[in-house]
């Protein structure tokens, strides 16, 4: 095994073009535990820690660009007005240990369907910064995640940065799972209102081979809530509307049954937890609504 | 490979070191500082817990080469440590002629006291531990002591939830975790009096 430290981005770059077998390293929370069990001897281990534009984010107009290495804990504290789905989806990661290593991009590049970020990112809408010797490009996030542990990157690629859309309305996040720490997700959800588009965005954790939006969903709600002027009266979203769009993300999943739960309860409980986050992201804007309102 | 890094304020270096171990490995068998503990490496029970240029981090989940050229404050350097703080904070006025001195006598930690601890300072927290009750197999113990600690570092009057929070990461199988509530209040109320 090699040992590579590059002390720069570009450095790494031409690295990884060189070895395209080599496992990127960051906080090691997936890697180390690999390596620990022999499940994996990488050729390579590229180091990026030393890259300090790895661990910054700027934070536009319209999104936040967000580097590969950002703590979960910098999230959490310093990010919760502009990312509020994904600073509660970080506060759910593991523990305070973890949180201070892990960050998004190695949640992407694993990219496994339990990973913490992705419903978040899902929900939220975002874009990963991909980049290698031969250029850089945005990839979508819809089209990030390709198979069960899968992703979309090229061989010499390294996540540089996920550009997320910075936060217009409430968003909520959720997660089963047997304790509040420690605990890979039984399944988890991400809710998120574009009050600006008129649009609600969701994300599902750990119910299928990979983390999935329910579009059905998405768009029945975006209809019911056009339909019924919901946007603009602030009414209570009707129970009959919050249950097909559960009903909706429920059927959204195709999930496996496995140590962590069945298939039916994650099932279950993805559709408990895409009412819950609706009506708690409503009740939300609706107060932000009347105050508003009020005002006027 | 070589790594270079600094342990509890004292330049260390780890020679033939395998380009995938742990920085806890490094700790515990190369550098014979066995307080950092091995147990599940997979950063899931807090153990191996030490600090990491100030943040407390999993050391099993750190590899050794991403150490080079930091610093890492295991349980054996804790009492410095929180002496060095404690000496810190009360140089409001910078009158900090005593830190520069402390530092400059300060030990490491000799071989004998590393094993047993006998004749070395402790940590407030760690007397807590002591005076609470809080320590009865002790294999949690240095992990919980280095989380303890970093917490109360950053935030001296802690609620339970706090607390909690704060040692979400690190399992006791022993205790039912009251005892080490308990040393983690009465270490807060205990700096709180001393300011």
């Amino acid at each position: 095994m090699d040992f590579l430290r590059p002390a720069s981005w570009e450095e790494a770059l031409a690295a990884k073009a060189e070895h395209p077998t080599a496992v990127p390293i960051a906080g090691g929370t997936d890697v180390m535990v690999e390596i620990n069990f022999d499940h994996r001897r990488p050729e390579y281990l590229l180091d990026l820690t030393r890259i300090g534009d790895l661990y910054e984010w700027e934070t536009g107009e319209r999104s936040v660009r967000l580097g590969a290495s950002v703590p979960y804990t910098r999230i959490m504290e310093d990010l919760r007005g502009e990312l509020p789905g994904l600073a509660l989806a970080s506060h759910t990661v593991a523990s305070p240990q973890i949180r201070n290593r892990g960050g998004v991009g190695g949640n992407l590049g694993t990219a496994s369907p339990a990973g913490d970020a992705h419903p978040a990112l899902l929900a939220a809408g975002a874009q990963v910064e991909a980049e290698s010797v031969r250029g850089t490009r945005l990839i979508p996030i819809d089209d990030f995640y390709t198979g069960v542990k899968r992703n979309a990157l090229a061989p010499d690629e390294l996540i540089r940065a996920v550009h997320i859309d910075r936060a217009d309305g409430p968003q909520q996040y959720s997660k089963v799972g047997t304790r509040n720490a420690m605990v890979i997700a039984v399944c988890a959800f991400g809710l998120a209102l574009h009050p600006e588009s008129r649009t609600v965005r969701t994300g599902i954790g750990s119910a299928a081979p990979t983390p999935v939006r329910a579009k059905a969903a998405e768009e029945f709600l975006n209809a019911a809530l056009e339909e019924g002027g919901f946007w603009d009266n602030g009414k209570i979203i009707t129970p009959s509307v919050a249950k097909q769009f559960a009903d909706l993300c429920a059927g959204a999943c195709n999930p496996i049954d496995d140590v962590r739960g069945t298939a039916s309860y994650r099932r279950h409980a993805v559709g408990v937890m895409a009412r819950r986050t609706l009506t708690w992201t409503w009740e939300s804007y609706r107060g932000t609504a009347t105050r508003t309102e009020g005002v006027a | 490979m070589r790594v270079n890094f600094t342990v509890n304020g004292r330049p260390q270096e780890a020679d033939d070191v395998w380009e995938g171990e742990s920085l806890l490995y490094v700790l515990r068998e190369r550098l014979g500082l066995p307080g950092s503990k091995n147990a599940c490496e997979q950063g899931e029970c807090g153990s191996c817990t030490v600090r990491l240029d100030g943040v407390p981090v999993c050391s099993c989940l750190v590899a050794a080469g991403q150490v080079e050229g930091r610093e890492v404050v295991t349980v054996e350097g804790l009492a410095d440590h929180a002496k060095r703080r404690t000496e810190q904070g009360g140089c409001g006025t910078g009158s900090c002629g005593t830190s520069l001195d402390a530092a400059q006598r300060r030990q490491p930690p000799g071989a004998a006291d590393s094993h047993t601890g006998e004749g070395t300072e402790l940590a407030p927290i760690q007397q807590a531990f002591i005076d609470a009750g809080a320590v009865q197999c002790g294999f949690c113990t240095p992990g919980l002591l280095v989380a303890a600690d970093d917490m109360l570092e950053r935030n001296p009057n802690p609620t339970d939830a706090d607390i909690r929070e704060a040692l979400s990461g690190n399992l006791c199988r022993c205790t039912g975790y009251e005892k080490i509530m308990d040393a983690v209040r009465l270490a807060a109320a205990r700096q709180g009096e001393a300011v």
